[in-house]
């Protein structure tokens, strides 16, 4: 078999760009470049990974923390309630809202662009301003303190415009046919919805809200003065607990413990690593 | 039949009232931000809270232009890092990786922006000062610090939008500009970047948007000492740090001056969606 | 004169094969115009002569492609190449960006960067283009605001602007009114002058109206080349004479 005339050689590439210099100056720009990137990606999360992997213990995940034993285990609850309660205020919210939006409100309809405007703004806002807004409504306005209540409300608002984002564009994929077929054959708009509509659109939005659920488990500066920072599991909605992120900030402050502050991060870091790879996954079987 | 005309109702106004409580939230945010803080800054003087160089809560002096400066500082020098970078990354992306390494390098990138802003801070604490204080001196906690790792953070959003905008440019352009003997480089820099630069210029704002209202990444690695930067190499402390770091103990004035300046952050972020915004309207014309 | 000489020309994209072993002779300084169904590999055959076809992943060439009697595959700097083989692709696309700039791009990129010699070379394109006059007083302004023809025949003066010797044209014409394709004819009839025209059509009215030479391509194989009179008339074999009389295509 006689080789194909048009592979280009690296050398033949090389002696071209020889003639262009500027040309080879931007090619090594870019590569230049893409290595940093990748570079301080895989030292970040080596180096995070190489401290962190030998301080994890059992203690760690003792049911009582105390300053021996330093457990992340009531901040791992803490934050699994706080996500549970952050979506079951936001995901059906969010997702009745973007139905809303897609379904019911005409084109060109004010309260639309309105809501545009609004989820842009919402999903701009820096998270300590979110924590602001908490702490003057939910903590000091209606008197809950600092509590996993205040807090997951807080998050709650913050994941809102995610949530509804995503769910918008799952629901713009359902082609217009399938709502049509179906009112053709005399079916009322929210069975429709419910029957026809959503199923499709469940992994688009199934992803948005891991997604969300990725911010939640990773968000600090919102927490710290709505759910407070008390480091054991918290007797009712009301009481203060602190999340995981918000335990390693806790970690760093008091400045005790440094290896326990790397085993949390590599936790949270595995948290948030699979959060994406499922969200990856469930987008992957949508498009399929 | 008028059992399923209720059914409809009902749903409809459950959904209409979804929507509302989205627009009541920033409704909200806006109000309880503003009633607290507006106030504070009335009593303090808007002049003298703008352009105060001090800032001594202990003697009621509440001056925010170093926190102002300190914000502005960082963000840009984030963004004189991370923009380069990031285009070029994204271009990378884009027009040269080979298709075996793009999706575990899409993967890597959407890792990145998906890391909690702690686990951030805490590299940083543990590899940027360090090195910042042995490389430069100093203690290490400084704006040239919080610059690296801001810039890096502001990587993913960067790279995402400028990847996504450079693969929207149709092939053809590339294409017509090879057919007419440009190189590959000078095709990408000078025809396909150029046609992408309303989506490059939205993820700079995006970046901007992000470094802005970093928090708890900077507070652990600037310094946040509450004075008038005064070099690379000191310390600074920034709007949002200047709210986490005392906020735990502040009352009356204090605590009002803190919101305030939360609303500060606020009208800084609007700016940045008007930007945005501006952006957007350019594209459709 | 010889322009192009290919020698066993074959191209696959993967396992399909596009052309299989193609002798041509392209005589310079004429126009050369290549007709058959769609998919039969004309485009295909045009791409060879720039490399264009280096662009798609898993396209491989075989055999001989010389301009001049130089060897274009050979250790032939590509760019350099399509200097002298430039290209009008089938759909106009200014760059986003002035007439002047878009036309400047060519030259810029090959060096030159004198002001005044810029000024000449746009103000020649475009007068070979036949726009100069329509557009002389709006250089500056953005070339996607122009009409699909106008932007085409810009295409044209872009590439023209690199001084080729050869212009490969892809069915310049299908995504115009007749008006403006009539225009572009005119074009190409007048650059015959000085260059060598390669030009793929679909339309076999064009193909007689303004070509010397044509190729009759099917399923990859050049059935027939020849005389563009000559084919149209007395074609030799009998698959040409069924799809210039249009029973099949």
């Amino acid at each position: 078999m006689k080789n194909p005339i048009n592979q280009s050689t690296f050398k033949r590439r090389m002696r071209e760009y020889q003639k262009r210099p500027a040309s080879f100056v931007m090619f090594i720009l870019v590569m230049l470049c893409a290595c940093v990137t990748v570079l301080s990606f895989v030292f970040l999360v080596g180096y995070l990974l190489y401290k962190g992997i030998p301080n994890i213990s059992w203690d760690l995940f003792a049911l009582n923390y105390n300053s021996e034993n330093v457990s992340l285990l009531p901040s791992l609850i803490n934050t699994v309630t706080i996500t549970f309660l952050a979506l079951s205020v936001s995901g059906p919210t969010g997702i009745f809202a973007a139905i809303y939006l897609v379904e019911y409100a005409k084109k060109g309809n004010k309260l639309v662009k309105l809501m545009d405007l609004t989820s842009e703004t919402l999903s701009g806002i820096p998270s300590i301003v979110y924590g602001l807004f908490g702490m003057l409504f939910f903590v000091v306005a209606l008197d809950w303190g600092f509590s996993v209540l205040a807090g997951a409300c807080t998050l709650a608002i913050m994941v809102l415009p995610l949530i509804m984002r995503t769910t918008q564009e799952a629901l713009r994929s359902v082609p217009a046919e399938f709502r049509e077929g179906a009112f053709g054959l005399g079916a009322d708009k929210v069975r429709v919805i419910f029957k026809i509509v959503l199923p499709p659109a469940v992994p688009g939005i199934l992803s948005g809200v891991i997604l969300a659920v990725g911010r939640i488990v990773g968000e600090t500066a919102s927490l710290i003065y709505t759910a407070g920072t008390v480091a054991e599991i918290p007797e009712s909605l009301f009481s203060s607990g602190r999340t995981l992120a918000v335990h390693m900030y806790a970690l760093f402050n008091e400045g005790l413990y440094i290896e326990k502050a790397y085993a949390t991060g590599v936790v949270l870091l595995v948290i948030v690593c699979a959060m994406n790879l499922l969200s990856n996954y469930v987008a992957k079987k949508l498009t399929r | 039949m008028k059992s399923k005309s209720i059914k409809e109702k009902v749903m409809h106004i459950v959904f209409l009232a979804a929507a509302m409580v989205c627009i009541m939230a920033v409704v909200l945010i806006c109000v309880f931000l503003l009633a607290n803080g507006v106030p504070a800054m009335g009593k303090i003087g808007v002049f003298n809270f703008l352009l105060g160089k001090t800032w001594r809560p202990g003697q009621d002096i509440y001056g925010i232009l170093p926190m102002i400066l300190g914000s502005i500082y960082v963000t840009a020098g984030a963004i004189i890092i991370g923009v380069p970078i990031g285009i070029m990354t994204a271009v990378f992306m884009a027009r040269y990786c080979p298709k075996k390494i793009y999706a575990p390098l899409k993967g890597a990138i959407d890792l990145l922006a998906g890391i909690p802003s702690v686990v951030y801070g805490f590299f940083g604490l543990v590899i940027i000062v360090p090195f910042v204080r042995d490389t430069f001196g100093g203690s290490g906690n400084s704006i040239l610090t919080a610059c690296v790792l801001l810039g890096f953070m502001i990587l993913p959003t960067i790279i995402g939008v400028c990847e996504s905008s450079l693969r929207a440019v149709p092939e053809e352009y590339y294409q017509n500009a090879l057919a007419l003997g440009a190189t590959h480089e000078r095709s990408i820099f000078k025809v396909v970047l150029p046609t992408a630069k309303s989506g490059v210029l939205t993820g700079v704002v995006l970046g901007i948007g992000r470094a802005i209202g970093e928090t708890m990444a900077v507070i652990m690695i600037a310094g946040n000492q509450a004075r008038m930067p005064k070099g690379l190499l000191k310390g600074v402390r920034t709007l949002t740090a200047n709210i986490v770091m005392e906020m735990g103990y502040a009352a009356d004035l204090h605590r009002e001056a803190l919101i305030a300046t939360g609303v500060v952050l606020f009208v800084f972020i609007l700016l940045i969606n008007l930007c945005l915004a501006a952006i957007k309207k350019g594209v459709e014309q | 004169m010889i322009k192009f000489e290919l020698k066993d020309l074959e191209v696959f994209y993967g396992d399909f094969q596009a052309l299989k072993g193609i002798d041509m002779k392209i005589p310079a300084n004429e126009i050369t115009a290549f007709i058959g169904p769609s998919g039969c590999g004309k485009t295909t055959f045009l791409k060879c002569l720039n490399r264009m076809n280096d662009l798609v992943e898993g396209c491989r060439v075989y055999g001989q492609v010389t301009l001049d009697g130089e060897d274009i595959y050979n250790d032939y700097d590509v760019n350099l190449l399509r200097k002298r083989v430039g290209m009008v692709f089938q759909k106009p696309l200014p760059f986003k960006m002035s007439i002047y700039d878009n036309i400047a791009f060519g030259p810029r990129t090959h060096g030159i960067r004198s002001k005044s010699a810029l000024d000449e070379i746009v103000e020649q394109s475009l007068t070979q283009a036949t726009l100069w006059d329509e557009v002389k007083d709006r250089l500056n302004m953005d070339a996607l605001s122009f009409s699909g023809g106008q932007q085409q025949r810009i295409c044209i003066a872009r590439a023209l602007a690199v001084r080729p010797e050869v212009l490969l044209m892809d069915e310049p014409t299908s995504a115009l009114d007749p008006i403006s394709t009539g225009k572009i004819e005119e074009v190409v009839m007048e650059l015959k002058k000085k260059y060598s025209i390669v030009i793929v059509t679909h339309n076999m009215q064009q193909a007689v109206r303004i070509s010397d030479k044509t190729a009759f391509f099917l399923l990859g194989e050049v059935i027939e080349f020849g005389d563009t009179e000559k084919l149209f008339s007395v074609p030799k074999d009998k698959r040409t004479e069924e799809y210039i009389t249009g029973r099949f295509g």
